[in-house]
């Protein structure tokens, strides 16, 4: 076998840092997302997409709210709770909120500890991820059983503006989804590192190709965001 | 031979190199409580007006900050991917300011036309 012709590739040249590499980079003729993988790269393409579906929502609960001549209802008030005879406003969602982001933080723990090819903390990091997931969802599915029982549907609620259902249960219905489809995905994932997948070298039932821990980071680079998009929810929906 | 191996694993290794110490995720994990915490505390205190959007905005902006540069490893991505990703997200702004304009006409027309509280 012959030696490997040399070429001057675009690996072997250093690159230009700052605005004149970006240029580089795109106007190069070559693959413009240089050291990032096709399934990293991809992901990030898809996550674009999700966040002009959820900026989409946002901007039609946006106009609804702001077209409506009849008052919103106060979030504050609708989604308060009654514990032990105390009135906390909004506390629910407020434990939502910190339910998400500790799952957030196990899911960067178990990115982690997958590059450092720890087999086993990475499966049982993203199994509490996916623990942390379904409470979410529990704790959702709670939510909106108390709403319905008061009164709240697509087309109408007991406390003012009728578009406050429909845009509440588009919304969260949506991110809820989201949210158990990433449960899915991680438990997927976490049961393929558990069993040696990336170690072993096996190959995947469907693609028939190896894997890599890469796939770790990939899955959480969607479960952080299905965090992100809760960010502006929380921030647009509840405390508005 | 050998170089191409040796080209080619660096390549690899180069390709995947996102580890950072578990510290700053630590410290990530806890502002994002902290700034949680703050938030819900508008809402608590019930602060109203421009001080509350203002405030509220402000710790969206600085969760949303972190989980992306951090957590999602952009701070250390190549300006390239940064730029395709980050960028086009800035275009619903310009949908937002037409949304704005559209509603505030709707509402108008409501109520020269339908009166309050139709």
């Amino acid at each position: 076998m012959s030696a490997p012709i040399k070429t001057p590739a675009a690996e072997t040249l250093p690159r230009p840092a700052g605005l004149a590499g970006l240029a580089s980079d795109w106007a190069s003729d070559q693959r413009a997302f240089k050291h990032v993988s096709w399934g990293k790269a991809m992901m990030w393409i898809f996550l674009l997409s999700d966040t002009f579906i959820f900026g989409c929502f946002l901007l039609a609960y946006m106009s609804a709210r702001m077209a409506t001549t009849v008052p919103w209802p106060n979030p504050s008030e609708v989604f308060a709770l009654e514990i032990a005879g105390a009135h906390v406003p909004l506390i629910l969602i407020a434990i939502m909120t910190f339910v998400l982001i500790s799952s957030s933080g196990t899911m960067a723990m178990a990115v982690n500890c997958g590059y450092r090819r720890d087999r086993r903390k990475t499966a049982i990091l993203m199994l509490i991820t996916a623990l942390f997931g379904a409470t979410f969802v529990g704790m959702q599915a709670f939510e909106w059983s108390k709403l319905i029982a008061e009164g709240v549907r697509p087309w109408g609620n007991p406390w003012g503006a009728a578009q406050f259902g429909s845009s509440f249960f588009m919304i969260t219905g949506f991110h809820g989804t989201h949210v158990t489809f990433g449960v899915i995905f991680l438990l997927i994932i976490a049961r393929k590192v558990w069993r040696g997948d990336f170690d072993t070298e096996r190959r995947g039932f469907f693609t028939s190709r190896k894997g890599r821990y890469e796939i770790v980071e990939i899955t959480g680079l969607y479960w952080h965001f299905v965090d992100l998009v809760w960010v502006f929810i929380f921030a647009f929906f509840y405390l508005w | 031979m050998a170089h191409a191996e040796a080209h080619a694993a660096q390549h690899v290794a180069h390709a995947q190199q996102q580890q950072h110490p578990i510290k700053l995720y630590l410290l990530v994990w806890g502002l994002l409580f902290v700034l949680s915490t703050f938030s819900y505390l508008v809402d608590y205190f019930g602060l109203q007006g421009y001080l509350r959007w203002s405030l509220i905005l402000i710790f969206m902006m600085l969760k949303a900050g972190l989980i992306v540069a951090v957590f999602m490893h952009m701070a250390w991505e190549r300006l390239a991917l940064i730029y395709a990703i980050l960028l086009p997200p800035l275009l619903v702004l310009v949908f937002v300011a037409l949304m704005v304009s559209e509603s505030n006409y709707i509402l108008f027309t409501r109520l020269a036309f339908f009166g309050t509280g139709s």
